[in-house]
C-alpha cells in the first residue's frame, strides 16, 4: 500500500530521489515519512520556542518579589499555556517526528504503514495550536487555571474553556492516528527477517509509548467533554452543587496524566539506548531486560495515578496503596539506569554532542527520579506538593530528560537527515551551555519548595528573592542557548562537512547503511535485510 | 495486498480501543459513585439501616462537630447553632444550623453535606435534613435548618470525632440557556 501511495508518481529505482515539486505538493500533501517527520520536527520546534517565550515571561516577572511587568491573570496564562503547548506541543510531536523519520529506516520498511493518515495526524496539530493560541487575543484571554485544567477553576475563565477543549481534542486525535500508525508499521511493515529482538531500543519504546497513547489520549478527550458540558449544558460532572464531584475530574485526569508523563519519557529512554552504545563502542547491556522494564513501566504507569493527589483527602488505605506502587516504579527505571552506566563500563569511550546530552541525560534525570521517590513518600509529599519543589521534580524529567534526549537525537541523526556534520566545536558550546544553565534555572527551585514556596504565583514573599533570582538568570542564559541551537541546526541544514553513510564510527543499525542525506525512498523493496548491520538479537 | 489488509486491521483494532476508551472514561462517573458508595471516600453519608439504632455501651461517645459554608455564588449567612455535641452512638439527635438571606433578592439554595474522616462517614446517616430539599428565602428571612442525625452502633471505637459539614450553592445559578437570554436582552437594551 504505502508502495504505491508514498511514491509520487514516477514508478522507477534509480537512484536519485523523485521529490515532489512546489510546496503544496511536497509538504501539504505528503505521504512520506521522511517529510512528515521533517514537519513534526519543525512545527515542534517552533512550539518550543513559543512555549519558552513563555517561560521567559514567567521568569521576568519572578527574578524579583513583587509585580513588576504583568498583571497576576496574564502570569496565570502563561503558566497554564507554556505548559499546554510544551507537552501537547513541543516534547509529544517531536518524539513523533524522530519516530517518523527513523522507525521505518530502523527496520527496513519503505514508509509508515499508513501514509495518508500520517499526513492527516501532523496537518491536525496546526489547527490545534492556532486554536489554543487564539485565546490570547480574547476577551477574557487564555485559560489560566493550570494545565491540569481543575474544575470549578477552569470554568470559571470565559469562553476560553471551548477553544481549550476543541484544542485537546484535536491533539487527542492527531496523537491516536500517530499511535495507530507506529503500532501498524513496527507490527507489519518489519523487513521479513527482523524479528520483535531485532528491534533497535527507539522502536521498542515507541511500540510501548503507542499503546500508552491509545489507552489514555481517549480518557482525556473524555475529560475535556465533561468539562465542557458542564460549562455550557447544564450537566454536573464535576459541580457540588448539582450532585457531581470536582475531585473526580482529579482522578479522571491522573489516569490519563500519569502515563502521559511516560509517553513523554520512554522515547527519551529509546534515543539515549541509540546514543550510549554508539559512543562507548559497545553493545547495549542488558538489551531484553530493558524492553521488560519498559514494560513494567509502563504497566505500572496505570496504577498510580493518585500519587498527585495525596491532600485531597483519601482514606489512609489508598494513601499507602499509591505510595508503595508509586514507589515500585523506580525498581524498572533503576534497571534502566544500571544498564546504560554497565554499556559504559570498560568501553572505548568518546564524547561528540549526541553523547554528552546523553550523559547529562543520565545524571540529571537520576536527579529527577530521586525527587519523585521523595514525593511519592504521602507524609512528606502534603509538603512538597504543589510547591516549587515539584515544579523542580518536572523539570529534572522533562527538560533534561525528554528534551535533553530530542537535543541529542537531532545532534546523533542530522547528520543522516541533512547530509552535513553539524559543528562539533559549537555542539560542544551549546552542550556546556545548556547544561550548566538549566541546573541554575532548577536546581535552586528545589530549596524555594522546601522553604515554602507556591507555585503558579505571580509574587512572593521576600525571604525567596535570592533563589529566584539564580533561577531567572539560569532562565534567560538556558533560553538563549537554545537560540544558538537553532542556528547550529540551520547551519548543519545549509552546508557544512559532508557526512559518510556511517556517520559514526561505533554505531550499529539499519539507518546507518543507507547514504546521507537519506534518499526519499528507501528499503523501498520489502527485501530482507543484513542482520548484521543490526545491534540486536545476535551474538557478536 | 495481504500487508495492506494487515494494516487496515490494526487501525480498525486501534480505532475501536480507542472508542472504548473514551466510554472507559466516561464509565469513571458512575463507578467512582459506586466505590464512594461503599467506602465512603468522598464523604457522603450512610443510609440508615435498622441495626443502626440500638442501645450501646454508653462507654464509648462520639464527638460530633459542626460546620457550615457558604459558595461565593450565595449571598446568605449560614452557620451552626451549636458547634458541637456529645453523642452516643444508636441514638438519635437533633440540632440546627441559621441561615440567612442577605441580598436583596429571593435566593433558592442547596447544602450539600460531608462527613469527615472518610471512614467514619458510612457510620454517619442523617434521618431528616434541611439538605434533602431546596431551601428558598425571601431578601433577608432568616430560617432555622433542622438535622435528625445518628451515630451508628457499628462504628468503630477508634473513631471518637467526627465532623458534619454543610456547603451551601446558589440554586438560582443561572442556566447557560438563560445567561444567553439574559444577555440577548442587555443587548437590544443597548
Ligand atoms: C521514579 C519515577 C517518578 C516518581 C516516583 C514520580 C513521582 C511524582 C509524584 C509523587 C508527583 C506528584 C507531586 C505532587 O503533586 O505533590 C509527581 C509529579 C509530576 N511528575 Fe513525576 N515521578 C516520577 C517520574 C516522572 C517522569 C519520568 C516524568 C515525566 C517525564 C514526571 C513528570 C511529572 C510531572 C509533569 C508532574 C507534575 C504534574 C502537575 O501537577 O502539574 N515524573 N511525580
Ligand atoms: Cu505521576
Amino acid at each position: 500500500m504505502s508502495h504505491d501511495i508514498t511514491h509520487d508518481g514516477v514508478a522507477d529505482h534509480h537512484d536519485h530521489d523523485h521529490k515532489p515539486k512546489g510546496f503544496v505538493k511536497r509538504w501539504l500533501m505528503t505521504t512520506n515519512h521522511k517529510d512528515i517527520g521533517t514537519l513534526y520536527l519543525i512545527f515542534a520546534f517552533a512550539m518550543f520556542i513559543l512555549g519558552g517565550a513563555m517561560a521567559m515571561i514567567i521568569r521576568l516577572e519572578l527574578f524579583q518579589p513583587g509585580l513588576q511587568f504583568v498583571e497576576p491573570d496574564f502570569f496565570n496564562q502563561m503558566t497554564t499555556m507554556h505548559a499546554l503547548i510544551m507537552v501537547f506541543g513541543a516534547v509529544m510531536p517531536a518524539f513523533v517526528g524522530l519516530a517518523n523519520w527513523m522507525i521505518p529506516m530502523m527496520i527496513g520498511a519503505p514508509d509508515m504503514a499508513l501514509p495518508r493518515m500520517n499526513n492527516w495526524s501532523f496537518w491536525i496539530l496546526p489547527f490545534a495550536f492556532a486554536l489554543l493560541s487564539s485565546t490570547l487575543f480574547m476577551e477574557g484571554g487564555a485559560p489560566a487555571g493550570g494545565w491540569t485544567m481543575y474544575p470549578p477553576l477552569v470554568l470559571q475563565g470565559g469562553h476560553n474553556v471551548a477553544y481549550l477543549v476543541f484544542a485537546v481534542h484535536l491533539m487527542g486525535i492527531s496523537s491516536i492516528m500517530g499511535a495507530i500508525n507506529v503500532i501498524a508499521t513496527i507490527m507489519n511493515m518489519r523487513a521479513p527477517n527482523v524479528g520483535y529482538l531485532n528491534m533497535p531500543l527507539f522502536v521498542w519504546t515507541w511500540l510501548i509509548t503507542a499503546f500508552l497513547l491509545i489507552a489514555v489520549m481517549p480518557v482525556l478527550a473524555g475529560a475535556v467533554t465533561m468539562l465542557l458540558t458542564d460549562r455550557y449544558f447544564d450537566t454536573s460532572f464535576f459541580n457540588a452543587a448539582g450532585g457531581g464531584d470536582p475531585v473526580l475530574f482529579q482522578h479522571i485526569f491522573w489516569f490519563f496524566g500519569h502515563p502521559e508523563v511516560y509517553i513523554m519519557i520512554l522515547p527519551a529512554f529509546g534515543v539515549v539506548s541509540e546514543i550510549i552504545p554508539t559512543f562507548a563502542r559497545k553493545p547495549l547491556f542488558g538489551y531484553v531486560s530493558m524492553v521488560y522494564a519498559t514494560a513494567a513501566i509502563a504497566f505500572l504507569s496505570f496504577i498510580v495515578w493518585a500519587h498527585h493527589m495525596f491532600s485531597v483527602g483519601m482514606p489512609l488505605g489508598a494513601e499507602l496503596y499509591f505510595m508503595y506502587a508509586t514507589m515500585m516504579i523506580a525498581v524498572p527505571t533503576g534497571v534502566k539506569i544500571f544498564n546504560w552506566v554497565a554499556t559504559m563500563w570498560k568501553g572505548s569511550m568518546t564524547f561528540e554532542t549526541p553523547m554528552l546530552f546523553s550523559l547529562a541525560f543520565v545524571i540529571l534525570f537520576t536527579i529527577g527520579g530521586f525527587s519523585g521517590v521523595m514525593m511519592a513518600l504521602a507524609p512528606v509529599d502534603l509538603q512538597y506538593h504543589d510547591t516549587y519543589f515539584i515544579v523542580a521534580h518536572f523539570h529534572y524529567v522533562l527538560v533534561t530528560g525528554a528534551v535533553f534526549a530530542i537535543i541529542a537525537g537531532v545532534y546523533y541523526w542530522i547528520p543522516k537527515w541533512s547530509g552535513h556534520m553539524y559543528n562539533e566545536r559549537l555542539g560542544k558550546i551549546h552542550f556546556w551551555w545548556s547544561t550548566i544553565s538549566v541546573n541554575v534555572l532548577f536546581f535552586p527551585q528545589h530549596f524555594l519548595g522546601l522553604a515554602g514556596m507556591p507555585r503558579r504565583i505571580p509574587d512572593y514573599s521576600t525571604q525567596f528573592a535570592e533563589f529566584n533570582m539564580w533561577s531567572s538568570i539560569g532562565g534567560f542564559a538556558f533560553g538563549l542557548a537554545q537560540v544558538f541551537f537553532i542556528y547550529i541546526v540551520w547551519k548543519t541544514v545549509r552546508g557544512g562537512e559532508k557526512a559518510t553513510g556511517q556517520v559514526w564510527e561505533g554505531a550499529k543499525g539499519l539507518e546507518w547503511t543507507v547514504p546521507s542525506p537519506a534518499p526519499h525512498h528507501t528499503f523501498e523493496d520489502f527485501g530482507p535485510v543484513d542482520l548484521d548491520k543490526m545491534a540486536h538479537g545476535k551474538t557478536h | 495486498m495481504q500487508r495492506e489488509q494487515e494494516n487496515r486491521k490494526v487501525l480498525k483494532i486501534g480505532l475501536t480501543v480507542a472508542v472504548l476508551m473514551v466510554g472507559f472514561g466516561f464509565a469513571l462517573v458512575p463507578l467512582y459513585d459506586i466505590i464512594c458508595d461503599i467506602t465512603g471516600l468522598n464523604g457522603k453519608t450512610g443510609v440508615l439501616a435498622a441495626q443502626d439504632v440500638r442501645e450501646t455501651a454508653v462507654d464509648h461517645t462520639v464527638v460530633v462537630q459542626f460546620d457550615g459554608t457558604v459558595n461565593s455564588d450565595l449571598p446568605w449567612s449560614f452557620r451552626p447553632k451549636q458547634f458541637s455535641m456529645e453523642v452516643v452512638p444508636g441514638k438519635l439527635y437533633h440540632t440546627e444550623y441559621i441561615a440567612k438571606n442577605i441580598s436583596t433578592d429571593d435566593v433558592t439554595g442547596q447544602a450539600v453535606p460531608s462527613v469527615a474522616p472518610n471512614e467514619a462517614s458510612i457510620y454517619f446517616s442523617k434521618t431528616e435534613c434541611f439538605c434533602f430539599t431546596e431551601q428558598l428565602l425571601a431578601s433577608g428571612e432568616e430560617k432555622n435548618m433542622p438535622v435528625t442525625f445518628i451515630v451508628s452502633a457499628d462504628i468503630p471505637k477508634d473513631i471518637d470525632v467526627l465532623t458534619l459539614s454543610y456547603t451551601f450553592f446558589n440554586k438560582n445559578r443561572m442556566t447557560t440557556a438563560e445567561k444567553q437570554q439574559a444577555g440577548n436582552a442587555n443587548h437590544e437594551k443597548i
